[in-house]
Order: structure tokens, then C-alpha cells, then sequence
């Protein structure tokens, strides 16, 4: 690839493997946990999260020879928060339905500790290119995970995808349901993305056993 | 040519031997040693040969839960036959051999519960062979009491894919990830009635799935009902249920396929405590910390605190000690708050640990309206503060031993070093 060298290009693709935000660093559970019972909200928020990711760190890293140290975390702060209040108004004035599902969840971005985690480790020291790349890579690698979640919650848990009956309707008991099939009401509850993430991290691991931590 | 004189064991072992090293090697050896003695004991030297493997405990509890099978496959065709009198209005008294124990009712149950089993088994069995291969190791046992468990604490009309994708997740998400039999946090009969309910709460709870039938008849002219004595309790319709309470006692009552009988449960776990298999302190316990929280209940009435119009009035002015003998508080006690893997392993830890069964089992029952069983819910969150009780239990007693060679340090001179150590071990 002539626009990105072979280390830029991991910077996009490890965070998505082998050194994802979730399931490798364990970071941005909650809203992993909160938002994924339905795949429009999961792909939402994962898209939310790159805008917020991919911009704040270019600013970060534009700003990173002139903040002083002491006070970079509330800078920080004032970066996520005024990024964050721009997808929610965005979300408001132009998908309603969906920021009421997503509620709080978009405000809380900024506690999303994926957001703060980069801007610490890597926009700081390096430069804008290297953290716009590295924050389009780590947002993809939790939206990624976000998405694969809230395909198998919809799926079984409401027998949906993206609101789209595809596995027949459960009134009129069309298509699976007629054979007496049932939507599992245990995907609904946010427990069951933990045990799904859980699932994703231990196939993961088997597939890649440098993954596994020594005890 | 075969030998016809080889004896079975003999063939067993043959095939065992051929299929040493392979693959496939776990699960002869797992026939061999289910059928037969475990193949390596010691021969010689000085170590206790005992025949009681984990497997002959496992038996040993499916022992105990034999009679209480059987006795489902009766009680569920009387309940159906006897809901279906009701609904047409025929009175119907308890006659033991006259319409109990008859070849009508325990045909009907047999039909309806042994797909249950052999569901259970024959899911959990294979999830248990595939992850051996997988692992190489010696298929694991646990599944066996497991299996026996699993049809008697679901409604006899659960559809058996519901059971089997159940067992599924029980299995592998209650106790494979967690490094098999043995080293599981939660019991996995209890994971599997969990999800069940979490997932299908239809086919779970309500008044129609705990007799067989009524759910298919619902909204028909042969509708029959399916309730419960806690449910009728939890609508504060306590009159309207015909149960004497000899019927609650002997489990002439509808409900799970197998929790019904308190007398059978009761036999169980004496036979339990007997073979040393279960333990006695965890039982006792429960029970007493049902009867407190019934107590308290009762107390509350009496004193006129909670009144007739309170949706709590039915369950709260139960019979402190009857709660014992409906639902599946008998059953949860003997059988699955004593798995030696999710309990409490110390002895004091035991007493709490059982106390505080009985004690929330009682409390969820009265306090959630939406279903009125908890049992399984308190086993559930008790399985997960066991591994606290006994490290509190365990640093309790290191302190008193501490200050007890504190105290004889005094004495003997050179004990000083030791009170560090502790120390450390304790940190």
C-alpha cells in the first residue's frame, strides 16, 4: 500500500485482532453491555465512538506539544465532552427514536475509558496522522466487537437484524417460529452480552494462545 | 473370530487397550470405569483402597433420586387426569391404589418425563465426550447427577429443544469454562433451570405449565388449570386450592416433575446423610432458615402489620413450616444445596451457607410477586458468596489459633517466628 507503510497498517489492524480494546484490554464494557440488545444501536454507537476517537485524537495530538502536563486530563475532558455533544445533538436532530434507545449512553462516551485510554497513550507522543490511524483502529476494533454482539442479542433475543423480522414473525408464528421456535428473552438482558464478550474472548484465545497470560 | 467366552468387562477393556493414545481413547475409558471398578488402584503399599470414586458417589445420589422419578411419572398422569375431573367439575378424592398408583397415570407420566431424561443426558453426555476429546482428558463424571437432576426441576411440559439448548448453555457456560467438574462456581443443574427460566419464562412460570396438557388446552373448551399452591397463594387465593396438607407432604400436588414430594425428598436426604454422601449440617440449616424467615412472616401478620388486602397477605400468612412441603424447597435442599462443589467446604461456613438458603429461599417466594419459587434463585447467589463465607471462616480461625499461641507463647520460648508467618499467610 503506497498511502500507508506496513507499521501504519498495524495500527489500524491490531486493534481489531490481537490487541482489541475489548476483548484483549477489557476496556468500554459497560457500553458494550448496555447498548448491543439491537444491532442499529450497536452500529451507531460504534460509529459514534470512531467520529469521537478518530477526531479527539488528532486534536489531542495537534495540542500535544502545548498542553501542559499537569493539566492534561481535563483537557482531555473538554475535547471528548465537546465531541460527544456533538454526536448527541447530531443523533437528536436527525434519528430521534434511536438517541432515546441509546439514552445516557451517548453522554457517556466520555466515560468510555477506550476514549481516554488513547488519547494517553498515543496521542500524546505521537504524531497526527499515526493517532488519527490508531484512533480509527481502536474504535473499529471495539465497534467491531459491538456489532458482533449485538448481532447474536437481536438475533436470538428478538429474532431480528436491524428490526428486519428474518426469522419469521412471532404473533402470526410464520417462517421458524411456526416449527416452535422462541425468541430467547435471556439475550434481551445486558448479562447476556457479558457472557457473549465472554464467548468472543474465549474463542479468541484458543485460536491465538499467545493470548493466554502466564499465571 | 470373537471369542464368545469373552466376558463384557473383558471387551471393554480389549477396546480400551486398542484405543489407547487415540483420540477417542476418553470415552471407552469413561464406559469402562461407569460400568466397572476405576482401572488403576493401587495395589500395594500403604495407602487407603477405597471403592467410593467419584462415580459411586455419583451413583449413589442417583440412588436417592430413583424413587422420587418414579413417583413423578405417577403424580404427573394423576395431576393431568385429576385436573381435567376438576374442570368438568367431577370431585375427586385421593385414593393411593385406587387412582394413584395405576398403570394410566404412570404411562402418561413415563411418556411425558422420560423424553425429559433422555433429552438431558443425551446432551450433556455428548457436550461432556466432545470437550474430553477436545481437551484429552478422562471424560468427567459430573454430568451424571446432573442429568438426573435437570427433568425433575423443570415444568413436565417443557419442549425438549428448550431443554436441550438449556443443557447446552449450563454445561459449557456453568461449568466447562470454568475448567470442567469440579473447579465449576455455580451448579449446573441450577444454571440450566436459571436460563431456562430467564430465557423462556412462558413455558417457566404462570399457572398453566406445571400440569401436563394445560398449556395446549389453554383458551379451549377442555382448558384445565396448571397452578400451583404458591401461586394460588401469591393471588392471595388461598381457599381456592383443595390440597390438605398430607398431599402437600406426600407431593399429590402439581408443580416441577420432581420436586413435589417432601416425604420422598426427606427419605432421600436421610439416605444421603446415612452414605455420607451429602451434608447433614447444609440441610439442617436450610431448614432452619426457612422456618426463621417463615416465622418472621407470620410474626408480621399476626402483629397486624401487613393486612388481608396486601398482595403479600397469602404467602406471608402461610404456615410458617408448611413452606417446607410446597414448592421446591425439599427438593433444593437435599439435592442441590448440598453439591459438595458449590458449597461451602468448611464446616461453619456450612451452617451459614445453608441457613442463608432457606432463609432468602423464603424471602423471594413472599417478595416476588412475579414468581413465587426462589429456591433456586438463593441456591444461585448463595453458590457465589460460598467461596467468602469459607475464607472468612478459614481467617477466623487462624486469628483464634493466633491468639491462642500468642498467649501459650508466653511459655515456650521459641514459637515467635511463627506469629510472622501467619501474619503473612493471612495478609
Amino acid at each position: 500500500m503506497a498511502l500507508l507503510s506496513k507499521k501504519d497498517t498495524n495500527l489500524i489492524l491490531d486493534p481489531l485482532a490481537d490487541n482489541n480494546p475489548i476483548t484483549i484490554q477489557v476496556l468500554g464494557i459497560c457500553s458494550a453491555l448496555a447498548i448491543t440488545a439491537e444491532l442499529q444501536a450497536s452500529l451507531v454507537m460504534a460509529l459514534s465512538v470512531i467520529f469521537v476517537l478518530g477526531v479527539g485524537n488528532v486534536v489531542i495530538s495537534l495540542m500535544r506539544n502545548i498542553i501542559p502536563s499537569k493539566i492534561r486530563i481535563i483537557v482531555q475532558l473538554v475535547v471528548i465532552a465537546t465531541l460527544v455533544i456533538i454526536v448527541d445533538q447530531v443523533l437528536k436532530a436527525f434519528a430521534y427514536e434511536l438517541s432515546k434507545t441509546l439514552s445516557v449512553f451517548v453522554g457517556l462516551i466520555i466515560t468510555n475509558c477506550i476514549i481516554m485510554g488513547r488519547f494517553e497513550a498515543f496521542a500524546l507522543g505521537n504524531n497526527v496522522w499515526r493517532s488519527f490511524l490508531d484512533g480509527i483502529g481502536n474504535a473499529l476494533g471495539y465497534g467491531v466487537i459491538l456489532i458482533i454482539v449485538g448481532f447474536f442479542r437481536e438475533l436470538l433475543g428478538s429474532g431480528t437484524l436491524f428490526g428486519i423480522k428474518v426469522l419469521g414473525d412471532p404473533v402470526t408464528k410464520t417462517g421458524l417460529y411456526a416449527t416452535g421456535y422462541e425468541n430467547n428473552g435471556f439475550m434481551i438482558i445486558p448479562p447476556a452480552a457479558l457472557i457473549v464478550v465472554g464467548i468472543i474472548i474465549w474463542v479468541q484465545r484458543s485460536k491465538n494462545r499467545t493470548l493466554i497470560e502466564e499465571n | 473370530m470373537r471369542d464368545k467366552r469373552l466376558t463384557f468387562k473383558k471387551r471393554l477393556h480389549i477396546l480400551k487397550h486398542h484405543y489407547r493414545g487415540k483420540k477417542m481413547a476418553p470415552a471407552f475409558n469413561a464406559f469402562h470405569t461407569f460400568l466397572f471398578s476405576p482401572n488403576d488402584t493401587t495395589h500395594s503399599g500403604g495407602h487407603v483402597r477405597a471403592a467410593d470414586d467419584l462415580k459411586r458417589t455419583m451413583n449413589t445420589v442417583i440412588m436417592a433420586l430413583i424413587p422420587i422419578l418414579v413417583f413423578s411419572f405417577f403424580n404427573t398422569g394423576y395431576q393431568h387426569y385429576a385436573a381435567i375431573d376438576a374442570a368438568n367439575g367431577i370431585p375427586r378424592t385421593l385414593d393411593l391404589f385406587g387412582n394413584f398408583f395405576t398403570w394410566e397415570n404412570f404411562w402418561l407420566g413415563f411418556v411425558q418425563v422420560l423424553p425429559l431424561v433422555i433429552v438431558s443426558y443425551g446432551v450433556g453426555l455428548l457436550i461432556e465426550f466432545i470437550f474430553a476429546v477436545i481437551k484429552g482428558h478422562e471424560v468427567e463424571e459430573g454430568y451424571l447427577v446432573t442429568g438426573m437432576l435437570v427433568p425433575l426441576i423443570v415444568p413436565v411440559d417443557t419442549p425438549l429443544w428448550m431443554l436441550a439448548v438449556a443443557v447446552v448453555f449450563g454445561v459449557v457456560i456453568g461449568k466447562e469454562v470454568f475448567g470442567g467438574t469440579g473447579m465449576n462456581i455455580l451448579n449446573p443443574a441450577l444454571t440450566i433451570r436459571a436460563f431456562l427460566f430467564f430465557a423462556y419464562p412462558t413455558w417457566m412460570s404462570g399457572d398453566k405449565v406445571w400440569v401436563h396438557g394445560a398449556v395446549d388446552r389453554a383458551g379451549t373448551a377442555d382448558a384445565i388449570s396448571g397452578e400451583t399452591i404458591l401461586g394460588y397463594l401469591a393471588q392471595n387465593n388461598a381457599s381456592e386450592y383443595a390440597y390438605s396438607t398430607s398431599d402437600m407432604f406426600f407431593g399429590f400436588i402439581p408443580g416441577s416433575v420432581g420436586e413435589t414430594s417432601a416425604f420422598l425428598c426427606l427419605l432421600g436426604g436421610l439416605f444421603l446423610i446415612f452414605s455420607k454422601i451429602a451434608s447433614w449440617r447444609i440441610m439442617v440449616s436450610a431448614v432452619i432458615g426457612s422456618l426463621v424467615m417463615g416465622l418472621i412472616f407470620n410474626g408480621v401478620v399476626d402483629a397486624g402489620i401487613i393486612g388481608e388486602t396486601s398482595k403479600f397477605y397469602g404467602l406471608m400468612s402461610f404456615d410458617f413450616w408448611k413452606h417446607l412441603i410446597v414448592g421446591g424447597l425439599a427438593f433444593g435442599i437435599v439435592y442441590m444445596a448440598t453439591d459438595p462443589v458449590t458449597g461451602s467446604q468448611t464446616n461453619r461456613g456450612k451452617w451459614i451457607y445453608g441457613f442463608l438458603i432457606g432463609f432468602i429461599s423464603v424471602m423471594i417466594r413472599v417478595f416476588n410477586p412475579a414468581y413465587p419459587e426462589g429456591v433456586f434463585l438463593a441456591i444461585l447467589l448463595m453458590n457465589v458468596f460460598a467461596p467468602t463465607i469459607d475464607h472468612y471462616v478459614i481467617r477466623g480461625n487462624i486469628k483464634r489459633r493466633m491468639k491462642r499461641m500468642k498467649n501459650a507463647s508466653v511459655f515456650a520460648g521459641p514459637g515467635e517466628g511463627k506469629e510472622e508467618e501467619l501474619k503473612v499467610e493471612t495478609a
